[in-house]
C-alpha cells in the first residue's frame, strides 16, 4: 500500500499545480472576454440618458481611464493577497456577497444530488435486473425524454402545474437569511425537481451499461450457476467493479449541478451564483465576473480531480500499478 | 377639505396661487374616494428590473426596481398628480416664484420626521439637491439641475432656488425620481435608505427580496395603507405572471403586450394599463445624407403605418404618434395637430421628388426597446408599398446605447418621455442638446423653446409649444409611430390602483396607493 500511495499523490499534487495554472489563464480569458463586449460599467451604471461629464467622473472614480493590462495587473496582485476586492457597481465586498450566493447554489445543489444521485443508481440497479423488459424500457424512455427537455422547458411545465394550476407549491424560489427550513424547502422544491430531472438520465444510463457490461462477465454466470439471489449478485458482485465509470459520471453531474444551475435560478429567481453572475455579466462589472468565474472554475476543476482520484482508488487494476 | 383642492392645477401654479391653503391629503382619486381604504396586511410585489447591483443611493438610481422603492422609503418635495395634468404638492408646503420665473421660494413643511428621529428642515432640501446638481455629480438628475444657479436656505423651512435663466417649469423639474430629500442631503451616507417615507427599509437584499414596514410616525394618513411591503425581484416574466398567478405575489410590472390579455383572462389577475409618455421611434440624423434632404424624411415618414404599429407590436397597449414627443399625457399638450397617416403615394411622391434612390439602411434592436426588430421589419414592408427600399440591420444589444444610438444615422430609438414639454424638447430637440439624435439645429425653436420657458401666460405658452409641435413634425427627423402604455398586472385583491401614467406601478406609487381587501 505504502508504495501505491505515493504514485496517488504525485499525481494529486501534479493536478493541483496544473489546476492553479489553469485557474490564472481562465483568469485572463475571462477578462479579455469582459473586455471584448461593447459598453463598460460607467456607461452601464449610469444608463442611455447619462451626460458626458457624469460618465467621464465615473470612469475616473472607478479607475477605468487605465490602460486593460494595468487593471489585470493590480486586480490579480489584490486577489493573490486574498483579497477580491469591491465591487464597481454596488461598492459592496465581492467576497461576502459571493459567500452567500455560493452557499445558497451548493444547499440547492446538495439537496438535488442528494435525491437525484441514490435515485439514479437504484433505477440503473432496477433497469439492469429487468432488463429488456418494460420496467427498463419505461425507465430508460422516462429518463432519456426529461433529459432531451431543456431545464427551462421542464421548470415552466412544472411551474404551471405545481404553482400554476394546484397552487401546492411556490413558483419562485427567493430564499433570504433567517427563514424557516420547512419554507426553505418548499421554497427549492420545484428547482431541486427540475435538477434531478435534467441529470438523472446520465447517471442512469451510465450506472445500466456499466453494469450490464460487467454482468456480461464469466464470473457473473459462475455467480449465477452458483444459485445466488440477482440482487446479490449485482449488488456485491457487479457494482463494485463497475463503480469507477459511474463515479466519473456522478461527478461530473455534480459539477453540473453547481456550475450549470444559471438557467434553472433564473427560471425560478433563485439567488445562487448564476444570478450574481448574470447581473455582473450585464454589468461589465469586472471583479465580480472574474472572482465568480475562478470560483465555477476552481469548483470544476476540484471535482474533476475528485472524481479521477476516487475511480482510481475505486479500481485496484489502477491502486496496485504493476 | 376636498380632494380636488388639494390638487393643484396648472392654472393655479401659474398665477401664484400655489400653495394657498394646501394641507397634508392630496392624493385622493376617483377609485379611492368611492371605497373606504383598509388598513393593514402584507403586500408583495413581484418587480422585474432590478439586480445585485442596485443601491439605495438615490443618484444611482436606473432600473424599475429602485425607482419603485425610492417611493416607498423618500419623498420629494413635489410630484406631479395622479392625473399628469398638474401638481401635488409632498414635503413642500408651498412654493412662488418671487422674481419673474427665476428666483423661487419653497416652504417646507413642519413636523416633518426622517426614520432615523431627525426632524425635516430646510438644510435636509438644500443639500439633498445640491448633492445631484454638484458637477462632480454622477446623478442622472444632473442634466435636469443644471439650469440651477445656486440653492439656498432662507429660514429653518424655506429655500431659495435660483435659475441661470428663468423657467416657469422648475417645479416640474423637482418631481424627478432621484431627487428624493436625504437628512443632511445624504452626504453622509447616501445609500442608507432613511427619508421620510411612509416605510422604513429592515431588510435589504438587492437583486433578491426588499422588506418594509411601516414608519409609524409617518405624516400622512391617505397613503401607506398596508402594514409591511415586500418587493421580490423576478426579472424573468414567465416567473413574475406565475407568481402572480398563483398567488404568491399581488403586483407585477413590466407585462409583454404579446401576452397581457392571456393574462387578463386570469381569474384572480387584473391588467392596469396606463396611457404614458414614453415613446417608440426612428430617429434620422438631418446633417447625413440623404436625410439631409427634406423629401426623404417626409418620404420616410409618410410610409409607415402607425395603427399597425399600435396593433401588433403594442397588441393595442399604446397610442399612435404624430411625429413629435408630445402626447396628451403632458400638460399644454396641442391637441388641434392634424394626425399624419400612412401613405404610400405622398410617401413615393416625396422620395421622386428628393431624386434618392436606392435602399436605406435602418438599424435595430431589442435593446431600443421591446419589439423594436420586429417594429423595423414592419416598417421595412409598409415602405416597401410606396417603393422604398429599407435595409435591416439588427444590431446587438450590448452596447446599444453606447455604439450605435446617437451615433449611427438612422436608429430605432426609445424615450421614457420627460414630466414637461419644455423638458422633453430641451434634452433631445434643443440644437445643442446631448441627445439631440437627429442633430436637427433650428435656431427659430431654439428661440420659441426660450420664450416658452419665461412665458407665464398659459395660452400663449401652449401656442408657442403648437408651433415647435408643428416644426418638428414637418421638418424634423423624427418618425415616431407610437406611444406605450405601461402594463401591469395587480391581483383582484388590490385595491385603490390609479391609472397613473407617469410611470410604471402608478408612477410608483402603487404599493402606498392601494390597500388589500
Amino acid at each position: 500500500m505504502g508504495i501505491a500511495v505515493n504514485p496517488l499523490i504525485t499525481m494529486v499534487l501534479r493536478r493541483i499545480a496544473l489546476s492553479v495554472l489553469l485557474l490564472a489563464a481562465i483568469s485572463v480569458l475571462i477578462f479579455a472576454g469582459t473586455e471584448l463586449l461593447p459598453g463598460d460599467v460607467a456607461q452601464s451604471i449610469l444608463g442611455q440618458t447619462a451626460t458626458p461629464e457624469a460618465l467621464a467622473n465615473l470612469r475616473a472614480e472607478l479607475g477605468l481611464d487605465r490602460p486593460a493590462h494595468q487593471r489585470y495587473l493590480g486586480w490579480l496582485t489584490s486577489f493573490l493577497q486574498g483579497d477580491m476586492g469591491t465591487s464597481l457597481t454596488a461598492g459592496q465586498d465581492i467576497a461576502s456577497m459571493i459567500s452567500g450566493r455560493l452557499g445558497n447554489t451548493l444547499f440547492l445543489a446538495g439537496w438535488a444530488a442528494l435525491i437525484a444521485v441514490p435515485l439514479a443508481i437504484f433505477l440503473g440497479l432496477v433497469a439492469v435486473h429487468y432488463r429488456d423488459g418494460f420496467v427498463d424500457k419505461l425507465i430508460s424512455y422516462t429518463t432519456l425524454a426529461a433529459i432531451s427537455l431543456p431545464e427551462f422547458f421542464i421548470g415552466y411545465v412544472l411551474v404551471y402545474l405545481f404553482a400554476v394550476t394546484w397552487n401546492i407549491l411556490p413558483s419562485h424560489a427567493i430564499v433570504y437569511s433567517g427563514m424557516p427550513f420547512a419554507e426553505r424547502m418548499a421554497a427549492i422544491a420545484l428547482p431541486c425537481a427540475t435538477l434531478t430531472l435534467v441529470v438523472l438520465a446520465h447517471m442512469m444510463r451510465m450506472t445500466r451499461a456499466a453494469l450490464l457490461n460487467v454482468m456480461s462477465s464469466p464470473y457473473m454466470e459462475t455467480a449465477t450457476l452458483k444459485g445466488l439471489p440477482p440482487f446479490r449478485i449485482v449488488f456485491h458482485h457487479a457494482l463494485p467493479n463497475a463503480i469507477s465509470p459511474i463515479i466519473t459520471v456522478v461527478v461530473l453531474n455534480l459539477a453540473y449541478l453547481v456550475v450549470g444551475v444559471v438557467v434553472v435560478e433564473i427560471i425560478f429567481v433563485y439567488p445562487g451564483m448564476g444570478q450574481l453572475l448574470v447581473d455582473h455579466v450585464v454589468k461589465r462589472d469586472v471583479p465580480v465576473v472574474q472572482s465568480a468565474g475562478l470560483v465555477f472554475a476552481a469548483i470544476f476543476i476540484l471535482l474533476n480531480m475528485i472524481a479521477d482520484i476516487l475511480s482510481i482508488l475505486a479500481n485496484p487494476r489502477l491502486r496496485h500499478p504493476q | 377639505m376636498t380632494d380636488e383642492a388639494n390638487s393643484l392645477s396648472r392654472r393655479e401654479f401659474l398665477r401664484g396661487a400655489a400653495g394657498a391653503g394646501v394641507t397634508a391629503a392630496m392624493a385622493g382619486s376617483a377609485i379611492a374616494r368611492a371605497e373606504q381604504p383598509l388598513k393593514g396586511g402584507h403586500l408583495v410585489l413581484g418587480l422585474g428590473g432590478g439586480a445585485t447591483t442596485d443601491s439605495y443611493d438615490p443618484a444611482t438610481y436606473t432600473g424599475p426596481v429602485p425607482i419603485n422603492y425610492g417611493r416607498l422609503w423618500g419623498e420629494n418635495l413635489i410630484d406631479t398628480n395622479e392625473t399628469g395634468d398638474g401638481l401635488m404638492l409632498v414635503l413642500a408646503e408651498s412654493y412662488e416664484a418671487i422674481q419673474g420665473t427665476r428666483v423661487w421660494r419653497f416652504t417646507i413643511r413642519r413636523g416633518i420626521e426622517f426614520h432615523n428621529g431627525q426632524p425635516l428642515t430646510a438644510d435636509d432640501v438644500v443639500k439633498s439637491l445640491q448633492r445631484h446638481s454638484d458637477e462632480n455629480s454622477q446623478s442622472p438628475a444632473f442634466g435636469v439641475l443644471r439650469a440651477i444657479e445656486s440653492i439656498r436656505q432662507e429660514s429653518s423651512h424655506s429655500l431659495i432656488i435660483t435659475l441661470k435663466d428663468g423657467n416657469a417649469d422648475l417645479p416640474y423639474l423637482l418631481t424627478e425620481y432621484h431627487l428624493i430629500i436625504q437628512p443632511g442631503g445624504g452626504y453622509d451616507d447616501p445609500a442608507a435608505g432613511i427619508g421620510t417615507g411612509p416605510y422604513q427599509v429592515e431588510v435589504a437584499e438587492h437583486g433578491v427580496r426588499h422588506l418594509f414596514r411601516k414608519f409609524p410616525r409617518y405624516w400622512r394618513d391617505d397613503v401607506g395603507h398596508v402594514d409591511s411591503v415586500e418587493l421580490l425581484v423576478i426579472n424573468d416574466r414567465t416567473a413574475r405572471a406565475s407568481a402572480l398567478q398563483s398567488g404568491r405575489v399581488h403586483m407585477i410590472n413590466l407585462i409583454d403586450p404579446k401576452t397581457a390579455r392571456l393574462l387578463g383572462r386570469h381569474p384572480r389577475v387584473s391588467i392596469q394599463a396606463s396611457p404614458g409618455r414614453g415613446h417608440y421611434e426612428f430617429y434620422m440624423r438631418t446633417d447625413t445624407p440623404p436625410f439631409d434632404n427634406l423629401d426623404v424624411r417626409l418620404a420616410l415618414k409618410f410610409a409607415i403605418d402607425r395603427k399597425e404599429m399600435v396593433k401588433r407590436i403594442l397588441h393595442g397597449y399604446g397610442s399612435i404618434g404624430n411625429d413629435f414627443p408630445i402626447n396628451n399625457a403632458y400638460p399644454l399638450f396641442p391637441d388641434d395637430i392634424p394626425q399624419r397617416h400612412y401613405d404610400p403615394d405622398k410617401a413615393a411622391f416625396h422620395m421622386r421628388k428628393s431624386g434618392h434612390t436606392g435602399p436605406i439602411l435602418l438599424r435595430t434592436s431589442d435593446a431600443a426597446f421591446a419589439g423594436a426588430v420586429d417594429a423595423a421589419t414592419l416598417y421595412q414592408q409598409h415602405a416597401a408599398r410606396a417603393g422604398i427600399e429599407l435595409q435591416i440591420k439588427r444590431e446587438p444589444a450590448d452596447g446599444f446605447f453606447n455604439n450605435v444610438w446617437n451615433v449611427e444615422p438612422f436608429v430605432a430609438s426609445y424615450w421614457g418621455g420627460r414630466p414637461v414639454q419644455d423638458l422633453m424638447y430641451s434634452v433631445g430637440y434643443k440644437s445643442d442638446a446631448d441627445w439631440n439624435e437627429t442633430r436637427w439645429q433650428r435656431p427659430e425653436f431654439d428661440r420659441l423653446l426660450l420664450q416658452a420657458r419665461g412665458e407665464l401666460d398659459e395660452t400663449k405658452r401652449k401656442g408657442i409649444y403648437r408651433q415647435m409641435a408643428l416644426m418638428v413634425r414637418d421638418d424634423g427627423g423624427v418618425i415616431i409611430p407610437m406611444f406605450s402604455h405601461f402594463i401591469d398586472a395587480v391581483s383582484t385583491n388590490v385595491r385603490g390602483y390609479v391609472r397613473d401614467g407617469a410611470m410604471e406601478l402608478s408612477n410608483g406609487l402603487a404599493p402606498i396607493r392601494c390597500w388589500l381587501s
